[in-house]
């Protein structure tokens, strides 16, 4: 998935001189946290973070009121230079930088440097989540299987026998070494016919379980 | 809510709507959303002595203009095009129709409106003053969608009904979901309006179908607040779930301050239901239409609308689970005492690959001792804390 398809296309963005006021009233109208300062040609020069402008205000126990702090422009308290990613990177190398370098959003920027979007750790996250198939009506059946070959194929047989729509498929290793966990979420509330069919050519259904009957 | 409505005369204090000759929400022979499970219902109270006629409301067959308080025109288009056999299954399946779950039947609209118009009866019914309580069987179909079908629902009957409480009478609803799944439907509809609180106690969604209602779906903007849901662990048992329900229940009337209570009551946490994973007894199916039926009248003047829903152990649980909603609703619960009559179970056990039940009580030591009591009721006692959370510590919405 390419960061294009996931980015904010929409950007909010300020200059060198905008003053620090302008650009907390930007923050707060539209609840954003980032707002990347560009140049005449949208070239990125700098990004403002809600904590930049946190860290230059005055002291909530200061007295008085005049906050002339704020008034300065945002280049005194901007990060430059900023890492930006290109729109034709991958999402997940995109999550790598977010994550190895302890930030929230990524200016993202065109084969000629102008910036085109903005892509933040809320919108890799949401992308996971689709991702998971957990936004979808669906039930979830963990299997355990052997850590070999042809496990999937075997399994996804079964649920084209069935007329069953898949929604998402995820691989989760087991305690034991030998042994993988295939998760499938599937579009249906009665999955009691699957669970039969897979346990039928001998796989452990992990979850769901059905609660043991009393004496 | 209008301050005339209720104003009218009251002829009866409870009503059931159940039209038995009406066209039949039936997807096949397998399927497990049978319409049977109303029948054997219906026909356990007839032996019991405890329906009289005129406590009969008829249903009627809801019209477009009211399921397009919900539904999209082109979805409405869609089914009655596949119930004439005149939908492509690609389209269908696009609709979520024709699917294992919802499959394509004859005349799917018709039955479909139906259904929607029985709950619309019992709207009606309450909100017109005509009677405090009733109660549609046939109700509860909590995951059909705007522009979707999905989970055994083609239109949702509930969301429909509250829309047209709300467009006709004026009214605020608080909808009370105790079926085993998440009721998603209704809950998505109304996720953005401060006038509609739902509150949905469910199995949680890790495994479980449609795998939504985790304790931070609250709602969004306007009806932030207005969503409230309780994911309850697998083998959850009847003090458990019932102490999250009451205290939820209670307080979400508190907070809502709602002119009229409608219940969505699936029979499918009991430990013998086959989709679920809860273990509740039938004991807690006594106890959740006893809860309501108190907390309509501390908060609503007694103004109570239920339905049924899931429920898929249709000889042993099923029956007696919302038969149960009847008995609180008209006072009869002295009938608990009786034996389940000898004609209704000889009549259906015939067809029934189980004995059907003798008692209104449950077998002693139905399931095994659930070794991670403890843990599952700590888990629960935390959702509950976190589900009300804002309604504890913020002034109620629109107000």
């Amino acid at each position: 998935m390419f960061v294009e398809e996931i980015m904010v296309k929409d950007v909010i963005t300020i200059e060198r001189t905008t003053l620090i006021r302008t650009a907390l009233e930007l923050l707060e109208k539209h609840r954003i946290r980032h707002i990347p300062v560009i140049d005449e040609n949208r070239y990125v020069v700098g990004i403002v973070a809600d904590r930049d402008i946190r860290d230059a205000s005055p002291s909530i126990f200061q007295p008085g009121d005049d906050k002339k702090e704020l008034d300065q422009p945002v280049s005194t308290i901007m990060t430059s230079p900023v890492i930006t990613i290109m729109s034709y990177d991958l999402m997940a190398d995109a999550a790598v930088v977010l994550y190895d370098n302890d930030i929230s959003a990524l200016p993202v920027v065109s084969s000629d440097d102008k910036l085109v979007g903005i892509l933040t750790e809320t919108n890799v996250l949401h992308t996971l989540v689709k991702m998971t198939g957990a936004n979808q009506p669906s039930s979830q059946i963990d299997i355990v299987v052997p850590n070999l070959s042809g496990q999937l194929a075997e399994l996804s047989l079964i649920f084209k026998e069935k007329g069953t729509n898949v929604i998402s498929v995820l691989l989760f290793p087991h305690k034991e070494i030998d042994k993988q966990v295939l998760s499938f979420r599937v579009q249906t509330m009665d999955p009691r016919r699957l669970i039969a069919a897979i346990e039928e050519k001998g796989y452990t259904v992990q979850w769901p379980r059905t609660p043991e009957p009393g004496s | 809510m209008a301050e005339d409505a209720g104003a009218g005369v009251m002829t009866m204090n409870h009503a059931l709507v159940y039209s038995p000759d009406m066209p039949q929400y039936k997807f096949n022979d397998d399927h497990p959303f049978s319409p049977l499970r109303q029948q054997i219902t219906f026909d356990l109270l007839l032996e019991m002595g405890a329906i009289s006629d005129d406590k009969l409301v008829p249903s009627r067959m809801a019209t477009d203009e009211e399921i397009m308080l919900v539904h999209d025109q082109h979805y409405l288009e869609a089914v009655k095009a596949a119930g004439k056999g005149e939908l492509s299954i690609g389209v269908a399946n696009n609709y979520g129709l024709g699917t294992e779950d919802t499959p394509i039947f004859d005349h799917m609209h018709e039955a479909s409106a139906t259904l929607v118009g029985g709950t619309l009866q019992a709207v009606e019914t309450v909100l017109s003053g005509k009677a405090s309580h009733a109660f549609h069987l046939g109700g509860g179909l909590h995951h059909g969608f705007q522009g979707k079908a999905s989970g055994f629902c083609v239109y949702n009957d509930s969301a429909i009904a509250i829309e047209y409480a709300r467009k006709h009478f004026g009214a605020r609803v608080l909808y009370v979901d105790t079926d085993a799944h998440h009721g998603d439907g209704v809950q998505f509809s109304f996720y953005e309006e401060p006038d509609v609180c739902t509150l949905s106690i469910h199995e949680t969604g890790r495994y479980l179908f449609p795998g939504t209602g985790s304790v931070g779906e609250k709602g969004a903007g306007q009806g932030y607040g207005t969503s409230i849901n309780i994911p309850v662990d697998a083998f959850t048992e009847d003090d458990s779930f019932l102490h999250c329900y009451e205290t939820a229940l209670r307080e979400a009337a508190e907070f809502f301050k709602p002119d009229v209570i409608f219940t969505l009551n699936g029979a499918d946490a009991h430990y013998f239901d086959p989709l679920t994973h809860l273990s509740l007894s039938i004991e807690a199916y006594k106890a959740i239409p006893a809860i309501a039926h108190q907390v309509a009248h501390d908060y609503c003047e007694g103004r109570w609308i239920a339905v049924g829903g899931g429920g898929y152990d249709m000889w042993r649980v099923v029956p007696r689970a919302w038969a149960a909603i009847w008995l609180e609703m008209s006072e009869q619960t002295q009938l608990y005492e009786q034996n389940c009559p000898e004609k209704w179970r000889s009549r259906w056990g015939a067809s029934a690959p189980i004995e059907l039940p003798t008692k209104w009580q449950d077998p002693e030591h139905m399931y095994a001792p659930i070794p991670r009591r403890p843990e599952i009721e700590e888990k629960n006692t935390r959702s509950l804390e976190k589900a009300l959370f804002h309604i504890r510590n913020e002034k109620r919405p629109g107000v």
